[in-house]
């Protein structure tokens, strides 16, 4: 066993305190932002937008905040094979809710058993 | 002090770094902790993740039933919210710091300013709450819509969602309480320094996961639609 003398550290960044408070503050004019942004009518937009800003947000907590950027290559892996797999989850449940009523429009001697025309 | 008898790769004193056996150094064992801990937060991910996919595929599916709540969601509250995690995410963050460089007495200040953020954001929810049961929106239990009776049903689905996901995210926030109390025990007791400090980062790591879960929250519950005002 090593003696206390000996020790080896851990050898960790330590983020400065004006980086973080820069975050904090960059998180804070953000939510300013899109609860504002939220008062104009952009159509489809204003759900894009809200979504730019929360993907933005949400990144500088995890890289900054949360360290990711001093992390190892193995645990980046992981952070975006997560982000993978999410995406994955959200791709195939949308394309079988959307194209679930396809099938009897593109065959329309074929009856939908539903009865009636699919939505 | 008497003769301390310690487990095999584990050291007592100051600089205990609480390094086990199957561990070659402090900074290996740190970096196996922060890939568990990811691994983790990835399961998290995708829990919460289904029940965004489902409030996708639902909005998608009754667009203007969903639109018509948002005139019963309190954005101010959801901001002064979305805004007190933000800053208990800064308190945590400066409490991993005081603990990277043992400063014990600025961990705890640190410990508790974050504890107070979490548990005002949980009281204001509670408020939130309560409102929704007096307009009765809860659904299930007194829901009513009289603005909007062609959405009755497909209305109640938004609200059900909306108290899935924020009791959900509640419910991770209460988790997160006990655990910043752990820290706050175990920081009193001189438990943490520049040398291992693995509990508080690990914790800081759940915390900020749950505040992100959060910055999604509020543009979906609360702002898209907003402008129909």
């Amino acid at each position: 066993m090593t003696s206390s003398e000996h020790v080896t550290p851990v050898h960790a960044h330590i983020p400065k305190v004006g980086t973080l408070v820069g975050v904090w503050a960059t998180l804070v004019v953000f939510t300013v932002i899109t609860a504002l942004v939220a008062t104009v009518n952009l159509g489809e937009f204003n759900v894009v937008v809200a979504l730019i800003i929360a993907v933005t947000k949400a990144s500088l907590v995890a890289w900054i905040f949360m360290g990711v950027r001093h992390t190892t290559s193995l645990t980046k892996l992981f952070v975006v094979a997560g982000l993978v797999w999410l995406g994955i989850m959200i791709l195939i449940t949308a394309s079988d809710y959307t194209s679930r009523t396809w099938t009897y429009q593109a065959q329309p001697w074929a009856t939908n058993p539903a009865g009636g025309k699919s939505r | 002090m008497a003769e301390t008898i310690a487990p095999i790769g584990h050291e007592v004193g100051a600089a205990d770094t609480h390094l086990r056996h199957h561990f070659a150094t402090p900074a290996q064992q740190m970096d196996a902790a922060t890939l568990g801990m990811w691994t983790f937060l990835i399961t998290e991910v995708l829990f919460f993740g289904g029940m965004f996919t489902a409030y996708a595929i639902y909005r998608g599916i009754y667009p203007a039933a969903f639109a018509s709540t948002s005139e019963y969601m309190n954005v101010k509250i959801g901001a002064t919210n979305t805004i007190v995690l933000i800053c208990s995410s800064l308190t945590m963050a400066m409490a991993v710091r005081s603990a990277q460089l043992s400063k014990r007495a600025s961990l705890i200040k640190y410990l508790i300013a974050t504890m107070i953020f979490g548990t005002a954001f949980l009281v204001i929810k509670g408020f939130e709450y309560h409102a929704k049961w007096v307009e009765h929106l809860v659904p299930g239990f007194n829901f009513a819509f009289p603005e909007h009776p062609e959405f009755v049903h497909n209305a109640q689905i938004l609200f059900f969602l909306y108290f899935c996901m924020t009791g959900m995210h509640a419910l991770h926030m209460v988790v997160g309480l006990g655990l910043l109390s752990y820290l706050l025990i175990q920081g009193s007791r001189r438990v943490f320094h520049a040398n291992y400090y693995a509990p508080v980062e690990m914790i800081g790591l759940y915390w900020h996961f749950v505040d992100i879960v959060w910055i999604f929250l509020f543009p979906l519950l609360y702002l898209i639609g907003h402008w129909h005002l």
